[in-house]
């Protein structure tokens, strides 16, 4: 355990040495901090627009932290060639897997956490109400959904060989997934034979990402979910992120590396 | 004298992604043993098979056949790394860290103590005289300094068998004069240094042992005393005649 730990710290250092996080903050910053100071035709719930708009970016900014900072783990330590005396020591390829997957999830949950604790201030300084419990709640179901997202980008990080790539087609399967993926069934229903079938699998084989958003939640403050349904969607996406990472595995575990 | 590196018939064959051809043949039951204690160099001529046979000591590449032993244990165990300290050709570190930030990561892995890594980073910082450096961040160093952190991080472990490959490859002679320093303390500690190198000269001072290679064969093996012996030169002579290179006025 300790190799792995090892090398999530590593990742965790690359990120806050490097420039993505503090630009993807000040911009949610920025326009959170600009929509929260024009009063839209003197609404009173005006604060609602802008909880809207600051948990949007909040989702978007977190998929791109998660997304680009895994997307580069394992091509860049193969260009750089760093890999090579990582893995001359006593380290399996399983432990760096997992050491990568590691570091990138917390790195995204630390990000998160930041972005949270500016929205509960803004939206909080406006409201006079902070509703803990939901935010806590919110920000582990979105992070349990980047633990999916993260060990999916890992794994098509060894089947692409640019980051850029891997970023873009994890980006739009992650939106694809969250924008129309809870309503494949809905639609394999109006589709005639095959394609309801290939709808249909599709439904079933895809992480259902969309069922850890609860922003309408936070947003209209509908109260919390129950923490039964919180239990089994964490389980939902440690099942998930296993058998991404176990496919990475199956993937890297063989595949040489010539210095 | 016990074995500390050994290979069986190793045979590693690269073959084209397509057609799954066999397109090269870069080792051919390579038979190799070091001994401990020993300062063994590998020689070849460049494409020979060295950082092949590097790559399946380290556990980077797989043996087509054949085997390989580090410690008598079977190279693609993780755990037959443990006491070995590895220095590649280039500098290839994470170049956001300072050089106690590497060390200190690199002894983690290793499972070493706090307190015995704070001694170790101070004391390998002293050798390779990166103290003063020590908190700046590697991408500003220069590429002998850069060199002289891969060698504190091949000895953070106190490794008992050091891989080097091509170690003075790119260094000034202050710097490859200090390397050969460390690899001749490290011999007088009893530490087993395995090296390749083209700088004969360098392989001729420090070396007992050497093997040569050439397209992935083993050509001759033996103490460097007795190879220039035998063939009544130096060591380049004698390489350039066991390699079966003509020279111009030879031929």
């Amino acid at each position: 355990m300790n190799t792995i730990w090892a090398l999530a710290g590593i990742v965790i250092k690359e990120l806050y040495r490097r420039k993505d996080f503090y630009v993807l903050f000040v911009l949610t910053a920025l326009i959170t901090v600009a929509a929260g100071m024009v009063n839209f035709f003197n609404d009173p719930k005006i604060v609602r627009y802008v909880k809207d708009i600051c948990m949007l970016l909040i989702w978007i900014s977190a998929l791109i932290i998660a997304l680009v900072t895994t997307a580069r783990q394992i091509p860049a330590e193969r260009e750089s060639r760093t890999i090579f005396p990582l893995l001359a020591k006593p380290v399996t390829r399983g432990q760096f897997i997992l050491g990568k997957f590691l570091g990138c999830w917390l790195a995204t949950g630390m990000a998160l956490v930041v972005f949270y604790i500016f929205f509960a201030v803004i939206t909080g300084s406006r409201e006079q109400y902070w509703p803990w419990l939901m935010y806590l709640q919110a920000i582990w179901l979105q992070w349990a959904m980047l633990a999916i997202v993260v060990a999916l980008a890992l794994w098509g990080s060894i089947i692409t060989a640019a980051p850029s790539s891997t970023t873009t087609i994890g980006f739009i399967a992650v939106a694809g997934i969250l924008l129309i993926g809870g309503h494949l069934n809905t639609v394999a229903l109006h589709q005639p034979q095959p394609l309801q079938t290939i709808f249909y699998t599709i439904y079933f084989l895809i992480p259902h990402l969309e069922w850890f958003d609860i922003r309408d939640r936070v947003v209209y403050d509908w109260g919390l979910v129950s923490w039964l349904d919180c239990a089994l969607a964490t389980l939902y996406a440690a099942a998930f992120s296993g058998l991404f990472l176990l496919l990475t595995w199956l993937g890297f575990r063989r595949k040489s590396l010539n210095t | 004298m016990s074995t500390i590196l050994k290979t069986e018939k190793l045979r590693v064959e690269f073959t084209s992604g397509e057609l799954r051809h066999t397109t090269k043949v870069a080792l051919a039951g390579l038979d190799l043993e070091v001994n401990v204690g020993e300062v063994f160099g590998f020689l070849g001529p460049n494409g020979a098979g060295k950082t092949t046979t590097i790559n399946v000591l380290l556990g980077f590449v797989p043996p087509t056949r054949g085997a390989a032993y580090l410690f008598g244990i079977d190279v693609r165990q993780p755990i037959a790394r443990q006491r070995i300290g590895y220095l590649p050709e280039m500098t290839y570190y994470y170049k956001f860290l300072t050089a106690e930030e590497l060390l200190r990561f690199y002894a983690k892995i290793f499972g070493i103590s706090r307190a015995e890594t704070d001694k170790r980073i101070d004391q390998l910082l002293k050798l390779v005289e990166l103290e003063s450096a020590r908190k700046r961040l590697i991408k500003s160093y220069s590429k002998g300094m850069q060199q002289r952190v891969g060698l504190a991080q091949a000895l953070i472990n106190n490794p008992d068998l050091l891989i080097l490959d091509e170690p003075t490859s790119g260094l000034d002679p202050l710097g490859r004069m200090k390397v050969r320093e460390i690899i001749q303390r490290l011999k007088n500690e009893g530490k087993t240094v395995f090296f390749s190198s083209h700088e004969l000269g360098e392989v001729e001072t420090v070396c007992d042992r050497v093997a040569i290679i050439n397209d992935g064969e083993l050509k001759v093996t033996g103490r460097v005393s007795d190879l220039v012996a035998r063939h009544q030169a130096n060591l380049e002579k004698a390489f350039l005649d066991i390699i079966g290179y003509q020279t111009p006025s030879a031929s």
